[in-house]
């Protein structure tokens, strides 16, 4: 398929559709809303239910080389891309040192519900891919993160750590699950996965609709609260960078050898923006950069782009360079 | 009914620096507190709900502390220390408890 059939086969999936009335109600002012412990679960669900496919895919493949070269490849690539996002935004736009390091962390790290998504927009039209994708999508959490602390560190010398923010950051309870889930996956194999069929299977996409539905709400209120604060450049930036990143995802996924399905999802990682573990260690960490820039940029910009045109595009982008 | 004067300190802090305040809190001798969530306000940056925030980075928390007057600086020396770099908000009142023996 190419990139046009594939946009115009997302755009009107439930899944898009479901955001895209999330954020158009947010930004009509509706009283609609996902009450917080219900998306909890529904988040709680779906990390459980991915993570638990990707083991069950690697208990059936085994253990390879390329999932040890992938993880290390991931891992690399985390801490490498917010160099480049910390530069783009120094030289673009007029954000300070610490506002530029907060946002490339965001752009290192990945957002799981946009790996969700591609994951299940791979599933609809049958294509394949490597299921340590997941255990990948972990590994690229935490070491942007890391980076972004040098980047500051530099200008900074001598600012003070805090000994319980890697505990925090390695421990995240999407983290713990999401891994957790894996090895479920990977101890059960597939008499696990028939066993609860019906429940991770059956349900997945009507969850993820729930899910996104309020990931549009919240977009929706982050941007009508603090659009203003985002010039041109930096809504540039947080268009601009996920095709950067995921042009760099796409060497890394070629270079391993991976399936045509599993170097879109690379892609969709090395594109996707952190909203949920890297805003938490930025609040502990870099308490002075401003969360209504990387938050409404990652959040607000970069996750509906990529939910809408992005997911296409790098699946055509995979089609067209390994398929 | 048989009352003593205590203090009230009320803190407002980012709800990923909780558990730094707890610690922080423990370490002085700060035994007893209670941890309310906030679910909106309005402030220095405009208004805010907790309605619409990704996980709980975006959040905030009361916490609420009644100690003898004479804890009372070491409580906000411990949580200056926390707070320093933070968004927060700490207010002191004075209260009346019964039982002194618990504070």
């Amino acid at each position: 398929m190419d990139f046009l059939a594939l946009a115009e086969q997302n755009l009107v999936s439930p899944i898009v559709l479901s955001f895209a009335l999330g954020l158009a109600a947010a930004l009509a002012r509706s009283d609609l809303s996902v009450p917080e412990a219900a998306a909890k679960a529904l988040s709680l669900y779906l990390l459980f239910a991915i993570g638990f496919k990707g083991g069950v895919s690697v208990n059936e493949s085994g253990f390879t080389p390329r999932l040890a070269a992938a993880l290390l490849a991931g891992t690399a690539l985390s801490a490498v891309i917010p160099l480049v996002a910390y530069a783009i935004l120094r030289a673009v736009t007029n954000v300070g040192v610490v506002d530029a390091a907060a946002v490339a962390a965001h752009y290192g790290s990945i957002s799981i519900v946009t790996f969700v998504a591609a994951s299940s927009s791979l599933t609809s039209i049958g294509m394949p891919f490597e299921g340590y994708m997941v255990a990948v999508a972990a590994s690229m959490e935490a070491p942007a993160i890391l980076t972004a602390l040098w980047l500051v560190s530099r200008q900074r010398p001598g600012a003070p750590g805090d000994t319980g923010l890697w505990r925090e950051i390695l421990l995240n309870g999407s983290i713990v699950l999401l891994i957790g889930a894996f090895g479920i996956g990977w101890i059960t194999g597939p008499d696990g996965r028939a066993e609860i069929t019906s429940f991770i299977d059956a349900p997945f996409k009507g969850v993820l609709c729930l899910f996104l539905l309020d990931m549009g709400l919240v977009a929706g209120r982050g941007l009508r609260q603090s659009a203003r604060l985002l010039a041109a450049p930096l809504i540039s930036f947080g268009i601009a960078m996920p095709l950067i990143g995921g042009s760099l995802g796409a060497l890394v996924g070629l270079a391993l050898g991976l399936s045509t399905g599993g170097v879109a999802m690379l892609i969709t990682l090395a594109a996707s923006a952190s909203y949920i573990a890297v805003p938490a260690a930025m609040r502990v960490a870099l308490p002075e950069a401003n969360p209504a820039i990387y938050l409404t940029l990652s959040l607000g910009v970069t996750f509906p782009f990529n939910l809408t045109l992005g997911i296409p595009l790098y699946i055509a982008a995979a089609q067209a360079l390994a398929g | 009914m048989q009352t003593h004067l205590a203090k009230r300190v009320e803190i407002i802090i980012e709800a990923p620096m909780q558990r730094r305040l707890e610690e922080a809190l423990t370490r002085a001798g700060v035994s007893g507190y209670s941890i309310l969530p906030v679910m909106g306000g309005n402030g220095a940056s405009g208004p805010w709900t907790r309605e619409g925030q990704v996980g709980r980075a975006g959040g905030l928390v009361a916490v609420i502390c009644i100690v003898r007057p004479e804890r009372k600086d070491a409580l906000l020396d411990a949580a200056f220390a926390v707070l320093d770099r933070h968004i927060g908000v700490v207010s002191v009142s004075d209260c009346e408890v019964l039982r002194a023996e618990r504070f």
